[in-house]
């Protein structure tokens, strides 16, 4: 371009004076909470203390990120916008769509063996516990929420009910009536869809935004019984020593009829992590695979329907209310299978586990991984829990800002953030193209514009 | 009796610090569609600002007029709170207008759960307290050994309220401004091709939501005297329960609204179960909802096709 050159001075001119501004504001926007600190003091007093350092220090990056942003990512977002689309390689897309669901897979179930061979013995723990088995609670609670919001359109923000309900029921009867975990988990289950039915019965009149803040007072109410009701469930300290699982009927303990004693295998506690990382692999895999099979019974159809158009679902004939209650109902029966998963897991429960912001992580995942689609939503939570995960480790981070600083502590602030962030990156997740179960003549994936919302 | 009217006054208190809040939340659903979900927090966010403010006035610069202190800090916490609002809607919530339903929802999600983690790291996880800024009361009679009391700062939060009511009533019904509000809740299109500054008409309605969220953070630190970076969530709920009682999308709804959930709570605290009075206000909530999903003074909402 010719006139190139000029271009870029006034570029830069402009440039300089929007990272001034952006730089002034952020001085504004940090001052009390940044450049302010309250503190106790002996005498308990609240007192003041100042740290202009740190508020400098954020206004610097924050000037200096918007003068790079405007410096040198808006014009490469101008220039990309202005080069034609390349085309892609023909099918690369279609190759990948097909091999990795048996890849990811396959690499799920050989991970626990992969680990250990990787990190002997003791290492593996923390790899199959913190992250595997982490990792995939979410996906299955990402999955089952899915069903809810992202095949029949109904935003539920208070889905942590219904793991709150599989958890304490498999604790209080397992303890009560010392139930087995195989049994007590098919309970559990329906006693979750029952109060998935019940709550959802009076609900599902209503639409979007407001269904949402119904299901959060659910959500939150729910809550507020378990606190309070501290006979059956012991309020706040929460219940202890709920049972272990067993491989039918031998417990995974060092005990002569341990399962360690019975294979002939010297004890470790990583036997019982690898169980239970493969029940809850198993779990989330029929999750998946019980979402899949019911997205072609009629029931899935009427969904993916009114989700699209629920006038038009119920010109159609389609009982609106049967088909939301029934996605309700599912939803909430993983979730209870999910929660006495986590029960039996953690051998202690308390309301600490059920607050709101575990239901706004787990729609957080299901927005994020594009709602509707599996395998987004099942890399959305590797991406969020391993993210907030990896956080604990960053112990390098301790030499760079000293002793002192936590990095487990920003974890839900950088969650909060990238929500936002993601919103406005990719406003439909990760995954917005839709494999349609009906077709004509032959599958085409629906691209993310011509999607429409969900009413529900 | 007596104590029936010392509940009404502790709850008409609390119901204005509700209805403050509450305005936000309606007039952000009027005017974009959007539950602002961060809207709990940025109150809290705003009482920290008071707190900071009350702080550097009393403790470094001497003043001992609480009342001269007092109006400072509601200003300054106005005025900074407004700024927080102003970039979050630049930043979170603008992008994502005209994008699907949800995703300003999910927006909001994420900066309500940033701005309380903000504070939890900024200020630390502990409660603040301070000494009671304002005391005394009234005693309005004594029956059976029970004073019926109406403090000082209860006092001062009715007179706030109902200045701050009387004041932004003036600039919605009367100014250009809040012509153009009213025009944007119709048809934003519309009110665009008539002249009106559809950008700058919404950055401003969340301006003003801020200012009053920041009223009533002075307000509930001034009557509390204590805040923790949790303290935006559960309020916030309350507080939409209450736009929502009195119809989403109505003012003085949003205001007889939230006195009414005040009410509610402090008479459910007084005569039920104190531990139960977050699941009262839940279930108004949900039983507004439910029966009456145009709440009491809003217009009910047409389905099109």
């Amino acid at each position: 371009m010719a006139d190139g050159a000029p271009n870029q001075r006034v570029d830069m001119a402009r440039a300089l004076r929007d990272a001034g501004f952006t730089a002034l504001l952020a001085f504004a926007l940090f001052l009390p909470l940044i450049g302010f600190q309250t503190v106790t003091n002996i005498r308990n007093d609240l007192i003041l203390t100042t740290r202009w350092p740190l508020l400098f220090a954020i206004v610097a990056v924050v000037g200096a990120g918007r003068l790079a942003f405007s410096l040198v990512f808006e014009p490469w977002l101008k220039q990309r916008t202005l080069r034609p689309v390349a085309a892609a390689p023909a099918g690369w897309r279609a190759v990948f769509a097909k091999w990795f669901t048996p890849f990811a897979i396959g690499f799920v179930i050989v991970y626990p063996p992969l680990v250990i061979a990787l990190n002997g013995f003791g290492g593996a723990v923390k790899w199959i516990d913190n992250f595997g088995i982490q990792i995939l609670i979410y996906v299955m609670l990402g999955w089952g929420l899915n069903i809810v919001v992202g095949l029949a359109g109904l935003l539920d923000l208070g889905y942590v009910a219904f793991y709150a309900v599989g958890a304490y029921s498999y604790a209080l009867l397992a303890k009560t009536f010392g139930l087995e975990f195989w049994v007590l988990l098919p309970l559990a289950g329906i006693l979750s869809s029952f109060w998935g039915i019940l709550l959802g019965f009076p609900v599902l009149r209503l639409r979007g935004d407001y269904l949402a803040i119904v299901t959060l007072a659910f959500g939150e109410i729910i809550r507020i019984v378990i606190i309070n009701w501290v006979d059956l469930t012991n309020g706040y300290a929460g219940i202890s020593g709920i049972p272990r699982p067993t491989l039918f009927g031998i417990p995974f303990n060092a005990d002569d009829n341990g399962f360690a004693a019975v294979f002939g295998l010297e004890f470790s506690p990583l036997y019982r992590v690898i169980f239970l990382y493969y029940v809850i692999l198993a779990l989330a895999l029929l999750t998946a695979f019980v979402t899949v099979r019911l997205r072609r019974l009629p029931v899935g159809r009427a969904w993916e329907a009114l989700r699209e158009d629920e006038i038009a679902c119920r010109s159609l004939g389609i009982n609106t209310t049967n088909t939301k209650l029934t996605a309700f109902a599912m939803g909430a029966m993983f979730a209870g299978f999910a929660g006495s998963f986590f029960a039996t897991r953690q051998g202690f429960i308390s309301p600490e586990s059920f607050t709101f912001l575990e239901s706004a992580t787990i729609l957080s995942i299901v927005v994020l991984g594009g709602m509707g689609s599996q395998i987004g939503v099942a890399i959305a939570a590797i991406a969020m829990i391993g993210g907030t995960e990896i956080m604990r480790e960053l112990d390098f981070l301790k030499q760079i800002f000293g002793p002192t600083f936590d990095p487990t502590q920003y974890r839900m602030l950088l969650f909060g953030f990238a929500m936002v962030l993601i919103m406005i990156w990719r406003p439909r997740g990760l995954i917005a193209t839709r494999e349609p179960s009906v077709f004509l003549k032959e599958r085409k994936s629906i691209s993310a514009d011509r999607i429409n919302e969900g009413h529900g | 009796m007596e104590v029936f009217l010392q509940q009404l006054i502790n709850g008409i208190t609390l119901g204005s610090i509700y209805g403050l809040i509450a305005i936000g939340y309606t007039m952000v659903f009027g005017i974009i569609g959007m539950v602002n979900f961060a809207h709990g927090d940025v109150f809290m966010v705003s009482a920290f600002i008071a707190l900071i403010a009350f702080l550097i006035l009393t403790t470094w610069l001497g003043i001992t007029s609480i009342a001269l202190a007092l109006f400072i800090v509601l200003i300054v916490a106005m005025l900074f709170t407004s700024l927080v609002n102003w970039v979050i809607e630049r930043l979170a919530y603008r992008p994502l207008r005209g994008s699907f339903r949800l995703a300003p929802l999910i927006s909001a999600i994420g900066m309500s759960i940033f701005l309380s983690n903000f504070v939890q790291v900024a200020q630390g996880p502990r409660n603040k307290s301070t000494p009671p800024m304002v005391q005394g009361e009234f005693v309005i009679f004594t029956q059976n050994d029970y004073a019926v009391t109406l403090s000082y700062k209860q006092l001062i939060i009715w007179g706030v309220t109902a200045v701050l009511l009387a004041a932004f009533w003036y600039l919605v019904a009367k100014t250009r401004l809040g012509r153009a509000q009213r025009a944007c809740e119709q048809d934003q299109k519309m009110a665009a091709l008539v002249g009106v500054d559809v950008d700058r008409t919404i950055s401003m309605t969340f301006v003003i939501a801020a200012a009053l969220a920041a009223v009533a953070g002075t307000m509930y630190l001034m009557y509390y005297g204590v805040v923790s970076f949790s303290d935006g969530f559960v309020p916030g709920v309350k507080a939409f329960t209450a736009a929502v009682l009195g119809g989403i999308g109505s003012l003085p709804g949003a205001v007889i609204g939230g006195i009414l959930i005040g009410l509610i709570e402090t008479m459910w605290s007084a005569y039920f179960s104190i531990d139960y009075k977050d699941v009262a206000a839940f279930s108004v909530l949900a039983i507004t909802l439910i029966f009456l999903p145009q709440g009491l003074f809003g217009r009910p909402d047409v389905e099109k096709v």
